[in-house]
């Protein structure tokens, strides 16, 4: 299929999402349950994309485990994002040209 | 507009400025994964004008890569960007009344996880030239950094490349580890997330991975919905990080 249609598909979804609530609705949403859901979805959202496909995210199960385990420890000291997403390549770059 | 509408103008360029450096850097690796899987330096660079968020862009390449369906790419990006809607409900809280709708329709497109947080944590209302500057810059680090990184990404080793690929899993990473650091629910719903993907992928190969994405994510945030339901206040609040 012509990749201009999935990308009018995805940018139109995309654009109401966020175009629908902040024009039109001034309420709270109530529910409980909702409210809670939409506060984890983005998290489960990241780490379902993340696990399992950053390990073959470089070509080398090797050179991503290290990246990986570099980006870990710094995002558990909660170094700013870009510092974590550069340490990462950078660790598995360095493991690339030992092996 | 008055006269002040400048100066807010101005100062939402300044208050983005490290917002879009981070953004730079960011999509030069989903640049050069866009063309990876297949997509022109163009269509990459159009996505990124017309898209503005990481995880939703590369959940939708990886569905043109895959050749899936159009009602697989509609229900990827709801459930990927469905927390926008949340923070735009949250955000039109705090609009000031100069916010009609065209400039509600205009700055809609600027609801990130980034500008949001940074637009929520201000002080008092939320005056439409601000949104407009902090999402003009941050557009242009975005923007560019998917062009460079599309269009010099076969320029590089492939040594280089290869290690920019795990770019934006690391920058997920950076989003989700925080968090769950501190709160145990989160936690949970993270474990439980990658423990469900990883047995998608080995158990089910045949499921698509947008779908697989879905399945996963819909299921842990349910649960811990019902396991861990939030109080009052910070489900409005949540806004991703400041």
């Amino acid at each position: 299929m012509n990749h201009t249609v999935y990308i009018a598909v995805m940018a139109g979804v995309t654009y109401l999402i966020r175009a629908v609530p902040f024009g039109f609705f001034r309420k709270k949403i109530r529910s409980r349950f909702l409210r809670s859901f939409l506060y984890y979805i983005p998290y489960a959202v990241l780490s379902a994309m993340t696990i399992p496909a950053i390990f073959y995210s470089t070509g080398s199960v090797l050179t991503a485990l290290a990246g990986t385990a570099a980006a870990l420890c710094l995002a558990f000291f909660g170094l700013p994002l870009i510092a974590v997403a550069l340490a990462a390549s950078l660790a598995a770059y360095l493991t690339g040209l030992l092996l | 507009m008055t006269d002040t509408q400048p100066h807010f103008f101005r100062r939402g360029l300044l208050h983005g400025l490290p917002i879009g450096l981070g953004y730079l850097s960011v999509s030069f690796g989903f640049g050069i994964m866009a063309v990876r899987v297949g997509m022109s330096v163009f269509e990459a660079t159009l996505i990124s004008l017309l898209n503005l968020t990481s995880a939703g862009q590369a959940a939708g390449v990886n569905v043109i890569a895959a050749g899936g369906t159009l009602a697989e790419m509609a229900l990827v990006q709801l459930t990927v960007n469905i927390r926008y809607a949340l923070m735009a409900l949250s955000l039109s809280q705090k609009c000031s009344p100069r916010f009609r709708l065209p400039q509600r329709l205009l700055g809609a497109h600027g609801i990130t996880d980034e500008i949001f947080g940074v637009c929520a944590a201000q002080e008092g209302a939320l005056e439409p030239p601000y949104l407009f500057g902090m999402t003009l810059i941050s557009m242009t680090g975005w923007v560019l950094g998917t062009f460079l990184g599309a269009f010099a990404g076969s320029l590089l080793p492939a040594s280089v490349t290869a290690a920019l690929g795990i770019l934006l899993y690391g920058m997920f990473l950076a989003i989700i580890v925080p968090p769950a650091r501190k709160d145990r629910a989160i936690l949970c719903t993270v474990l439980a997330a990658a423990a469900l993907s990883v047995l998608c992928r080995y158990l089910l190969p045949a499921l698509s991975e947008g779908f697989a994405v879905i399945l996963c994510a819909v299921t842990a945030a349910a649960a811990a919905a019902l396991l861990f339901p939030r109080p009052e206040e910070d489900a409005a609040e949540k806004g991703g990080r400041p």
